[in-house]
C-alpha cells in the first residue's frame, strides 16, 4: 500500500518532485507559493540535493538553467510577478532544449490571493522567439503531486520546459495525497549534459547554446534546420500530448469548459443542473497547451453551446473561440462573477448554475 | 577533420567552421589563448566546464576544447552556481564574461555568487565599453571617455566606474581577486598566474575567485591596435591598477 498524507497543495509539489528524483530546487520567496520553497529548504539539503535561494526570479530560472545543463532534474516555483521576470530565461531554456519544471502558483494579477490570470502568459510562451511549453493544470493536491512527476517526464521526453499551473486555492488547500509512483516509461540518455569531458563516453566536448542555429553544428547546419526541428517538436506535442477530462458530454446541449479549481466548481454546478434535468456537460482541459481543440470542435459541430468558466477577465475563452471556428455560441462566467468583488471572492457553483439556467431556458 | 596546427596556438584552441569575428588588435583572442593555456597547464581539460556570457567573447564558448555553454547575457554566475552545486567539487566551473555582462546586467548574480562563496571562478574581460553592440557606456567606462551613449564623454551625470576586483574582494565569501592586463609579455605571464591561482582556489574549495582582465577595443575606441595598448598602459591601468586584491586560503 502506498503512503497517504494530509498536506497542502504546495507541499504536494515537493513530495512529487522528490518522487520524480528531482535533484535541485532554486527559488525566490513570493506569496502564495512560499510553502514550496520552504519545503525544499527543509527537505532537500538533508537528502544531499541542491537547494538555493536566489536573489530574484531571474536568478531562479537561470539557476534552473545551470542545473538542467548538468542533466539532472531541476525545478523552480513562483507566483505571477516572479513568473513575468522568468520569461527571458524560459525562452533561453526552450531554445537550448533544456528540460525543467516550473510550478506557477498564480495570484490575482497583483493581489496576493487566488485567480487564474496567467493563462494567456503560460500558454502563449510569454518570452521571446515563439517557443511553446506544455502546461499542466491540476485541480487538487493529489494532481499537483502527480503532475509534477508527469511534468518531469514530459520535460525529459521533449527536452523542453514544462509548466505546472497552480493557484492560491490549490496551493493552500489541505487534501489527502497518495504518494504513488507512476512509471511513465523509458527515456533517452542525456548524452548532451555539460559535466566535463571526463564524464562522456566518447571523451569529446559537449556544447549547449541559447542561440541554436547561429553557429553551424552537425545536427543544425543552419538556422532553419534548427527552427524546422523545433517546429516538428511542437507539432508532435500537439498531436500526442493533449490531455483532458469530460463529464456527461454525449447528450450535452450546453458544455462547460473550465480548468484548475474552477473545474471543480463547474462540476458541482453541472451536477446540480443535471438534477434539474438540464443537459449540461463539461470539458476540463488538463493540458492548457496543447489545448483540447478537437474535442471542443466536435461538440461545436454537433450544435452545442459553450459556457467558459474562468477566474480572470476571459483568457481561455479565446482558445475556445479558435477551437469552435465560429460554429457555436460561446458565453463566459469570469472573475467579475465572483461572490464578492474583492480578493477573497471566488466563483461559486451557484453563479455558474444561474448562468446555465439562463442559457438553457 | 584533422586539426591544422599553427605555431603559438594552444593545444585546447579548437578549429572552428566559422571565421573568428574579433577585430584587429582586440585582445579577446589573447584572453582565450591564456585561458586555453591555463586549463592545459593545470591539467583541468577533462573536468572543466566553461559558462560563457554574451559579448564579443561569446565565441570562447566554441573555441576552447572543454565542455561549454553559451547562456543568457549577465546570468553566468547564477548558472555556474547551480552547476557547481550539482556536479560537485571535482569539476571546475568557470564563467567567461565581459564588464557589461558581469557588472551591469549581471551585477546581481556576480555579487551574490561572491557573497555565497560559490566555489566557482569568474574571468571578466574589461574593455571599458559594450563592444558587441557598438561601443556604449559600460559600468567600467572611465570619466571623459566618449562612447555612443556618452557622445560628449562620460561625466558625473553618468556616475563613476566600478573597480570590480577591489569591490568584489571586499566581500567575505571571496577567496581571491586580481586584475591583470595583456600590455606586455611580462603582464601576460602575470595575468596567467592570477588565472591559475583563481582556479586553484576553486579546486581547493576555498571560495569564489575573480580575475578582471583589462583589454582593448580598438574598433570602438577608434584607435589603432598600438594606440589602444598605449591607452591601456597610460589611462586605464592608473584607474584600474594591476595586482592581487584578496588572497586567502580559508574563509572563516
Ligand atoms: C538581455 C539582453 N540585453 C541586451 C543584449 C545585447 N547585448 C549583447 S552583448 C551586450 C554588451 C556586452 O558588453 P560586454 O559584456 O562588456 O562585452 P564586450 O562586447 O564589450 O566584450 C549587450 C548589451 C542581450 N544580448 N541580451
Ligand atoms: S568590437 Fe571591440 S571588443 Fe568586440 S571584437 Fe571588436 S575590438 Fe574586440
Ligand atoms: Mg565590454
Amino acid at each position: 500500500m502506498t503512503d497517504r498524507l494530509l498536506i497542502q497543495g504546495n507541499e504536494a509539489v515537493g513530495w512529487g518532485a522528490l518522487n520524480a528524483d528531482c535533484r535541485g530546487f532554486f527559488g525566490y520567496p513570493i506569496t502564495p507559493q512560499n510553502e514550496i520553497i520552504e519545503w525544499f529548504a527543509r527537505e532537500f539539503p538533508k537528502r544531499g540535493r541542491a537547494f538555493l535561494q536566489s536573489a530574484s526570479e531571474t536568478g531562479s530560472i537561470n539557476m534552473v538553467h545551470g542545473g538542467a545543463l548538468t542533466g539532472v532534474r531541476v525545478m523552480t516555483s513562483t507566483s505571477s510577478p516572479g513568473w513575468a521576470l522568468m520569461q527571458e530565461g524560459m525562452s533561453n531554456l526552450a531554445n537550448a532544449e533544456l528540460p525543467c519544471v516550473i510550478v506557477l502558483v498564480q495570484r490575482g494579477w497583483n493581489t496576493t490571493r487566488h485567480a487564474q490570470t496567467d493563462y494567456t502568459s503560460v500558454t502563449q510562451g510569454g518570452g521571446y522567439g515563439g517557443y511553446k511549453t506544455i502546461v499542466l493544470a491540476p485541480k487538487s493536491a493529489q494532481e499537483l503531486y502527480d503532475f509534477v512527476q508527469l511534468a518531469f517526464y514530459l520535460a525529459d521526453k521533449y527536452r523542453n520546459p514544462v509548466v505546472v499551473l497552480s493557484d492560491a486555492i490549490l496551493g493552500q488547500m489541505m487534501e489527502a495525497v497518495e504518494l504513488r509512483n507512476p512509471d511513465f516509461g523509458p527515456l533517452p540518455d542525456k548524452d548532451w549534459a555539460i559535466t566535463g569531458k571526463a564524464n562522456h563516453k566518447d571523451g569529446n566536448r559537449r556544447f549547449s547554446s541559447i542561440g541554436q542555429g547561429m553557429l553551424p553544428t552537425p545536427k543544425h547546419p543552419n538556422l532553419c534546420a534548427f527552427w524546422g526541428d523545433y517546429k516538428n517538436k511542437i507539432d508532435t506535442i500537439k498531436k500526442k500530448e493533449v490531455r483532458y477530462e469530460t463529464y456527461l458530454l454525449d447528450d450535452a446541449e450546453l458544455v462547460l469548459v473550465a480548468f484548475g479549481y474552477v473545474a471543480r466548481v463547474s462540476l458541482e454546478a453541472l451536477l446540480a443542473a443535471r438534477n434539474k434535468g438540464l443537459k449540461v456537460g463539461l470539458i476540463r482541459p488538463i493540458t492548457l497547451w496543447p489545448f483540447p481543440s478537437e474535442t471542443i470542435r466536435d461538440k461545436a459541430k454537433k450544435g452545442a453551446t459553450f459556457l467558459v468558466v474562468e477566474d480572470n477577465m476571459g483568457q481561455m475563452i479565446e482558445d475556445v473561440g479558435v477551437a469552435v471556428q465560429g460554429q457555436a455560441e460561446i458565453h463566459l462566467v469570469n472573475a467579475l462573477d465572483r461572490h464578492l468583488p474583492i480578493e477573497e471572492g471566488a466563483i461559486y457553483p451557484e453563479k455558474v448554475l444561474e448562468k446555465i439556467e439562463a442559457l438553457i431556458k | 577533420m584533422e586539426k591544422k596546427w599553427i605555431a603559438g596556438t594552444p593545444r585546447l584552441w579548437r578549429d572552428i567552421p566559422v571565421i573568428i569575428p574579433f577585430c584587429p588588435g582586440c585582445q579577446h583572442g589573447t584572453a582565450v589563448k591564456a585561458l586555453c593555456e591555463v586549463i592545459d597547464e593545470l591539467g583541468m581539460e577533462k573536468n572543466s566546464v566553461l559558462v560563457v556570457g554574451i559579448g564579443c567573447y561569446t565565441m570562447a564558448s566554441i573555441l576552447v576544447d572543454v565542455d561549454s555553454a553559451m547562456i543568457a547575457h549577465g546570468r553566468a554566475c547564477d548558472i555556474a552556481s547551480a552547476m557547481k552545486r550539482i556536479v560537485g567539487k571535482d569539476t571546475m566551473v568557470i564563467t567567461w564574461q565581459g564588464d557589461g555582462d558581469a557588472l551591469a546586467i549581471g551585477c546581481e548574480p556576480t555579487i551574490h555568487a561572491a557573497a555565497r562563496s560559490e566555489k566557482i571562478t569568474t574571468f571578466m574581460i574589461n574593455n571599458g565599453n559594450y563592444g558587441t553592440t557598438g561601443g556604449q557606456l559600460a559600468p567600467t567606462t572611465p570619466l571623459g571617455q566618449v562612447t555612443t551613449t556618452t557622445p560628449f564623454g562620460r561625466n558625473q551625470d553618468q556616475g563613476y566606474p566600478i573597480q570590480a576586483a577591489e569591490f568584489i574582494g571586499s566581500l567575505k565569501g571571496v577567496a581571491y581577486t586580481a586584475r591583470g592586463a595583456f600590455t606586455s609579455p611580462a603582464n601576460y605571464q602575470k595575468t596567467k598566474k592570477y588565472m591559475k591561482k583563481a582556479l586553484e582556489k576553486q579546486r581547493d574549495g576555498v571560495g569564489y575567485s575573480f580575475v578582471e582582465i583589462l583589454s582593448t577595443c580598438p574598433a570602438n575606441w577608434h584607435m589603432s591596435p598600438l594606440d589602444s595598448l598605449k591607452r591601456v598602459e597610460e589611462e586605464v591601468i592608473p584607474l584600474f591598477p594591476l595586482g592581487e586584491f584578496k588572497d586567502v586560503d580559508k574563509i572563516e
